[in-house]
């Protein structure tokens, strides 16, 4: 494998501005990367050989006339196919919208093309973003880089192979209840879910509106940052974006320490916990101490209610979210209806995989008529009660540190027989969403399969850089050893 | 045993704003199919609603103008139900948290000045329109309609009679019309109403069981269809029946409802509160600014009708509760008119001729100056009231004025003594029984000989001078 595809973000930039290597030639090297260990990654629904190409040509033009470039200008990267691409394939790896193309950019695409970034490819993932291991693609199976019997996460999995594989430099991901993070985790690379409402969700296929919020999935911290400096602002198409006062995320990466107060919650490494976890992050801790933080022992007690309270949320919402797929407009149609319910019946049967179902007929019945009151309003509080819990963490310390996942990788099949042996696998990420707060999971070190581990930084509301910093300042302390031999 | 009959009703109504509710596709009736929408409005995958700040301002003017009170913080909510002309699988509306509420809206019955209550005014978002070929297998869907802003508005069941229930309409529509916020045409959709009926023995303090009745398409089949509900309702009492709680569609070709629901098969709709949109916040200085904008309502402009122009209530109620009739009346009579007089005309034979061309009074294509002319030329006997009667059709047809007609046409009335005598003696020449019978001291014969005159004349004779003219001619032959 060409060396450049190793590179970050960053460091490819330098290159391009440098004039060392065309954006075209970076191009061809992922693409030629791509051909020879994609069958056995399987990391794209969709490779965009073409496109990208001719994104290239574009970027090098625009060298070639002295023109002044972003940071991201030629760097090729991955979009998580529930995003909407003008004129590509956009299916949420479902069979409902296999052949679904979007007539618009997403808010968040249309920055990236500004920002002359060259789309390589569609990534995989669990169908409609609900899963945590991207075995609900109804399309293909996407192996983890660092084992190939193992999954590499969800829902975002096609993503984080990708960024890990070196197929692409970064990638969007979608994190609705640690869509990101998780997969960011199993396949050791940096992944971050921002504040709710910093990045824009228009054009993002909705699987929760409350709690989705689309990401980048990096290398490094430094790339993260540098995405997220891009796809962040508030947008007027989007009502529940914001406007963020402190913007400059490249500018909070430090790695001075002094005076940051990190919060170690109990109930996040109680029980459940693989061991070798629970000692990425008390090492964590440790490093943080000898860089000058301070370990604040905080309490998050909700933390016990957390999973409940997701699954009834997001499953109500998506049950609303997922009505319009009725085969009128656009996307599968079912064969030989004879009237209109079977129509809908017929469609929606065939054209949604078993774990959506489940979904929509959960989030359905938590919304209906007798039942609303004692599941879905009262999620709701629940919900108020576990944002409350993290405002009074944040009165003691600036960011909380858990870990992302309770396990490493698992094998294909081992968790999928049982729906809530998978729906545990998301217990350290899903109040995040739920409180709309900004977190990241930085590679932190390997278990003894050598199956990457994740540590997961949490912030308060609109401090993502509070969360960027910390996340660097252990990074660069080379506390863990680098996560080698991705890929070929 | 003798029912009354308890009506309430739900008013649906289009905002005129220039935009749609969520996107900003143009707000318009008609166009090809399928050219007035987006992503957004087709409810594409990934697209977001992004609320249409007037359609608050109209929603606060309408709530004002009956009367409301103003929510100072709502929100929209999700009613998921799935249907072709429904994109998104559900409609963004608002549950439990109106945007208006507790209001009253006044009718003018043959008895009294009658308050109806509103209940609550809220927005929401239209589905698009259904189109079933005769005789073919497939339906096709027209989503221009999609997103159109509406309110509905919801009646206290204060209505007792279907006459009550006309009246509350009509009333809707000329505050709706007078304020801006809706055309109201019914034949265009932007007004729809479903019928609610219940009856009960009079006395009984509880009401009876309620039935629903969609698909009601005009002020008349409202009429029709609360008529035939409440006849409905009695018939299943007295045969010792139950009437089943139900919602009814109304065919008002063939003057009947049908079932469409029953309590049984009541949709849940699975209401919550709509993530992807914040809540609604209205402050003391939007509703203020709201209430400075609003003009004239229309019983203000009855009760000043009534004591500035002296018309009676009858007139005032008819001119006030029409936006296009009023604001003729207003300019004719600043233009000169006598203000019985003008109101004469537009509630007798202008209405005559807009009921005709089935228009909206706003349609009428000429001004108050113009009628003011038209009456001014019959005062001043260039024309007679006959003809004044031709003349206006042609005002409604051609760009010209009365004076550029009667002028164009030779209308003008004849009133020259001389001429007139002239065609008394030729038609008395022509009449000699009638002559005889006058003289025989039948006084019928003036009226006779009279109309023989304006025939011949072609009704320009000055009615006046033949009076006056025809009684001299026919003594002085006697004589």
């Amino acid at each position: 494998m060409d060396s450049l595809c190793k590179m970050t973000a960053h460091a490819l930039s330098e290159k391009i501005k440098k004039r060392e290597i065309s954006a075209t030639e970076l191009t061809k090297a992922h693409l030629a990367h791509i051909e020879e260990i994609e069958p056995n990654v399987n990391s794209f629904i969709t490779v965009t050989s073409e496109t990208a190409l001719e994104m290239a040509n574009a970027v090098d033009k625009k060298i070639a006339n002295g023109e002044a470039l972003s940071s991201l200008a030629g760097i090729p990267m991955a979009i998580k196919d529930n995003i909407s691409t003008d004129g590509i394939k956009t299916t949420c790896a479902s069979k409902m919208l296999q052949n679904y193309v979007p007539p618009f950019d997403a808010t968040v695409v249309d920055k990236l093309r500004q920002a002359d970034c060259v789309f390589i490819g569609k990534a995989n993932m669990d169908e409609f973003a609900m899963g945590s291991s991207t075995e609900n693609s109804y399309f293909k199976k996407t192996k983890n880089p660092r084992n190939t019997d193992c999954i590499p996460g969800g829902s975002s999995g096609g993503s984080a192979a990708a960024v890990a594989a070196n197929e692409s430099v970064f990638a969007l991901g979608s994190d609705t209840g640690g869509s990101i993070r998780q997969p960011a985790a199993m396949c050791g690379v940096v992944g971050m879910k921002p504040t709710y409402g910093l990045v824009s969700r228009y054009g993002l296929i909705a699987f929760a509106s409350s709690l989705d919020q689309i990401g980048p999935l990096t290398k490094d911290v430094r790339d993260c940052a540098t995405v997220l400096e891009v796809i962040a602002g508030k947008d007027d198409k989007d009502s529940t974006s914001l406007s963020c006062e402190n913007t400059n995320f490249l500018g909070a990466l430090n790695e001075d320490c002094k005076g940051m107060r990190i919060g170690l919650p109990q109930e996040y490494l109680e029980g459940g916990i693989d061991a070798p976890i629970k000692e990425a992050v008390l090492n964590a801790a440790k490093a943080y101490e000898k860089m000058g933080a301070e370990i604040v022992d905080v309490s998050l007690p909700m933390l016990s209610h957390a999973l409940e309270t997701y699954y009834m949320i997001s499953s109500a919402e998506a049950s609303s979210n997922l009505a319009r797929y009725d085969g009128v407009r656009y996307g599968f149609r079912a064969e030989n209806c004879n009237n209109l319910e079977e129509l809908f019946l017929k469609t929606r049967s065939e054209g949604f995989g078993d774990e959506v179902k489940r979904r929509i007929m959960l989030g359905t019945f938590v919304l209906s008529s007798g039942y609303y009151d004692a599941y879905y309003k009262k999620a709701q509080k629940a919900r108020t009660l576990i944002c409350r819990d993290f405002s009074s963490a944040f009165e003691n310390c600036d960011t909380i540190l858990t870990p992302t996942s309770p396990c490493t990788a698992w094998k294909f099949g081992e968790k999928s027989e049982d729906p809530l042996q998978m729906y545990l696998a998301d217990i350290c990420t899903v109040s995040v969403n739920i409180a709309g707060l900004p977190a990241l999971s930085l590679p932190c070190g390997v278990d003894t399969n050598g199956l990457p581990i994740g540590i997961q930084l949490i912030g308060d509301t609109m401090h993502d850089c509070d969360v960027l910093h910390a996340a660097y300042a252990l990074e660069q302390s080379n506390t863990f050893l680098p996560i080698g031999g991705a890929g070929a | 045993m003798k029912y009354e009959t308890v009506i309430g009703l739900e008013v649906h109504a289009e905002l005129a704003t220039n935009t749609k509710i969520y996107c900003s596709c143009a707000n318009q009736f008609g166009g090809d199919t399928n050219t007035r929408c987006c992503p957004v409005c087709i409810g594409l995958p990934g697209t977001l609603p992004v609320l249409n700040r007037r359609v608050v301002d109209f929603a606060i003017k309408a709530g004002l103008s009956m009367h409301c009170d103003i929510a100072s913080v709502c929100k929209q909510d999700r009613k998921n139900y799935f249907y072709p002309d429904l994109p998104k699988a559900y409609q963004i509306s608002q549950f439990d948290l109106p945007l208006c509420y507790d209001g009253y809206v006044e009718i003018d019955t043959e008895e009294e000045t009658k308050k109806i209550g509103i209940t609550r005014i809220h927005i929401e978002e239209d589905a698009g329109k259904l189109l079933h070929a005769e005789g073919a297998n497939f339906s096709l869907v027209d989503y221009n309609r999609g997103g159109v802003p509406l309110i509905e508005i919801v009646s206290e069941p204060d209505m007792r009679s279907p006459e009550e229930a006309m009246l509350f309409l009509e009333s809707i529509k000329s505050i709706l019309q007078a304020i801006g916020v809706s055309d109201c045409k019914m034949q265009e959709g932007s007004l729809r109403c479903d019928i609610n009926v219940s009856v009960r023995p009079f006395g009984q303090k509880d009401f009876g069981v309620r039935t629903e009745c969609k698909n009601v398409n005009s002020f008349r089949a409202a009429v029709r269809a609360i008529r035939y509900e409440r006849d409905r309702q009695i018939a299943l009492l007295e045969a010792g029946e139950t009437v089943e709680q139900e919602t009814r569609r109304w065919d008002d070709a063939k003057g009947m409802s049908f079932l469409m629901r029953s309590k049984e098969e009541a949709q849940d709709y699975r209401y919550f509160p709509e993530p992807d949109l914040m809540p609604i916040h209205i402050d003391a200085a939007w509703i203020e600014k709201m209430q400075n904008e609003l003009p004239e309502l229309p019983q203000d402009k009855k009760r000043r009708y009534m004591t500035s122009f002296d018309l009676p209530q009858y007139d005032a109620s008819l001119l006030s509760a029409s936006k296009g009739l009023s604001t003729i009346f207003e300019e004719a009579v600043q233009s000169g008119a006598k203000p019985k007089t003008a109101s004469n005309w537009l509630l007798g034979e202008i209405s005559k001729i807009v009921n005709e061309r089935v228009i909206d009074a706003t349609e009428i294509p000429f001004d108050g100056k113009a009628l003011a002319e038209l009456i001014s030329l019959i005062e001043s006997g260039t024309i007679s009231g006959t003809i004044a009667k031709q003349v206006l059709p042609k005002m409604f047809d051609k760009s010209q004025s009365a004076k550029e007609i009667v002028e164009a046409e030779g209308l003008a009335q004849i009133s020259d003594e001389g001429a007139i005598i002239d065609l008394i003696k030729e038609v008395l020449s022509n009449n000699a029984p009638a002559v005889a019978d006058y003289h025989a001291g039948k006084d019928r014969a003036i009226g006779f000989l009279t109309g023989q005159i304006m025939r011949a004349s072609k009704g320009k004779a000055n009615p006046a001078v033949i009076q006056t003219k025809l009684r001299e001619v026919l003594n002085e032959m006697k004589a």
